[in-house]
């Protein structure tokens, strides 16, 4: 280690000078070598505004669920929800990589998830509510996967051909995320009185956003199809879906979660604007 | 014409032979992630690879290994592209593969699941599925948890030997 600077002590020792394990690999496009091309059929802005509201509900949801580590229960649950959260983190990257390519501003992810304020972000109210309790935190996570695992299964058949294989891709990991938060969900409600109480409290906490998910793809059958089947066998009863309320985070109006939720997120990469990494 | 076909089956087997980063006793042949590697007329070496998760983080690594080792063994024009679709399934993993995983202690994965739908399979006991306990062979074996230390890989325990040991999950 001749020289002082860490990285470039840890470049030292490659051949041919290969610096990646200190600076990275330099592929930063997660669509590279996918053909760029839209469908005729395709309208650019309403495909940019899916995946954008799509990957900004991912990204939001994957910092919640990466809030967990070193706080969850138990390991286990630890690295399952470190997974979830990785698993949405990927498809924000191709969802954002997407958008960048179609709504004509050329942007990659890191513009997406680290350059935008609150106003500009697209994902439900849901998704940027604090973690509270983790009785809530998987009530959250079964409508929020529910809701997203059927919008998948519809856009895998999507005209345009990387919205459908991202979704296609989505579907198989979803599917995993909802039968764990489904089993959380059944495991509390019908564990002690405790857990049930807290449990219901979750779930009553949920329902008043679920409104705004329907809103943007009506999956109200499918979504309370899972709730229904999940609910009964947690002995849980299922609060009415209220109209939606006022507002919605999919017009860019959020709580005030939000805007701190990003702070976080956002505070390296923008105390930081030109590095690489 | 056949020094070209020579030269599309050597690069073949230059990037069949790069290993995983997070699972080094497989190559990314083995994995199923190196979908095909074929020469363009103007001579460039084009190499497809499919993300086995979304958010792998390995996928960035892959890609600069076998870019690395292209133009290492001389190929001037190298392209490596991401390929989404079809999806990546473990029912990709060779059985080459597979015997390595099982050498290693890690439980190779059964048949992918085919999409079901219909309700939310709710087990909460643990999940006893007739995998093999890479150490003793026995079948009693239970999941211990779904997630692992990668994206891949399921944790498990054999009821018969005690060790715990990893699971491919199908997918």
């Amino acid at each position: 280690m001749s020289d002082d600077h860490v990285y470039l002590s840890l470049a030292e020792g490659h051949e041919d000078g290969d610096a990646r394990w200190a600076f990275g690999t330099g592929f930063e496009d997660p669509l590279y070598g996918v053909s760029t091309a839209v469908p005729e059929d395709v309208d650019p802005a309403d495909l940019a505004a899916c995946c954008l509201a799509l990957g900004d509900d991912a990204l939001v949801t994957a910092q919640r669920l990466a809030e967990w580590t070193t706080r969850a229960p138990e390991l286990e649950e630890e690295v399952a929800l470190a997974n979830i959260g990785l698993d949405l983190l990927g498809q924000a990257r191709l969802l954002y990589a997407r958008c960048g390519q179609v709504d004509g501003t050329g942007r990659g992810e890191d513009a997406y998830a680290y350059f935008r304020d609150a106003d500009d972000f697209r994902s439900v109210r849901l998704a940027e509510l604090p973690n509270g309790d983790f009785a809530f935190s998987m009530a959250r996570l079964l409508v929020l996967s529910a809701w997203r695992l059927a919008h998948f299964e519809r856009l895998a058949a999507s005209r345009d051909p990387v919205l459908a294989a991202v979704a296609a891709k989505g579907v198989k990991e979803l599917t995993y995320h909802r039968q764990y938060a489904a089993e959380w969900v059944v495991r509390l409600g019908d564990g002690t009185a405790e857990s049930h109480r807290r449990m219901q409290a979750g779930l009553d906490r949920v329902m008043p956003y679920v409104g705004e998910l329907f809103a943007a793809y009506d999956a109200a059958e499918a979504v309370l199809a899972v709730l229904r089947q999940v609910g009964e066998a947690a002995t849980l009863s299922l609060p009415a879906v209220p109209e939606a309320a006022a507002g919605s985070g999919r017009e860019g109006e959020h709580t005030e979660h939000l805007a701190v939720l990003l702070a976080d997120l956002q505070s390296v990469a923008r105390a930081h604007p030109e590095a690489t990494w | 014409m056949v020094t070209a076909l020579a030269d599309v089956r050597r690069a073949r087997r230059i990037a069949e032979q790069v290993p995983d980063p997070e699972l080094p006793m497989l190559t990314l042949a083995d994995l199923g992630v190196l979908r095909e590697v074929r020469m363009t007329p103007e001579g460039t070496v084009v190499a497809d690879l499919t993300p086995t998760y979304s958010g792998c983080p390995a996928m960035s690594e892959m890609r600069a290994e076998v870019f690395a080792r292209l133009t290492g063994a001389g190929y001037e024009r190298v392209e490596v592209r991401t390929v989404l679709d079809p999806p990546w399934t473990t029912d990709w993993i060779t059985s080459e593969g597979r015997r390595k995983l099982a050498e290693h202690g890690i439980a190779p994965p059964g048949p992918a699941p085919r999409p079901a739908p219909g309700p939310v399979p709710l087990v909460l006991s643990p999940r006893r599925e007739a995998v093999c306990c890479p150490r003793c062979g026995s079948t009693d074996t239970e999941e211990t948890s779904r997630f692992g230390a990668t994206s891949c890989k399921a944790l498990w325990r054999c009821r018969a030997c005690r060790e715990p040991f990893e699971h491919v999950k199908e997918i």
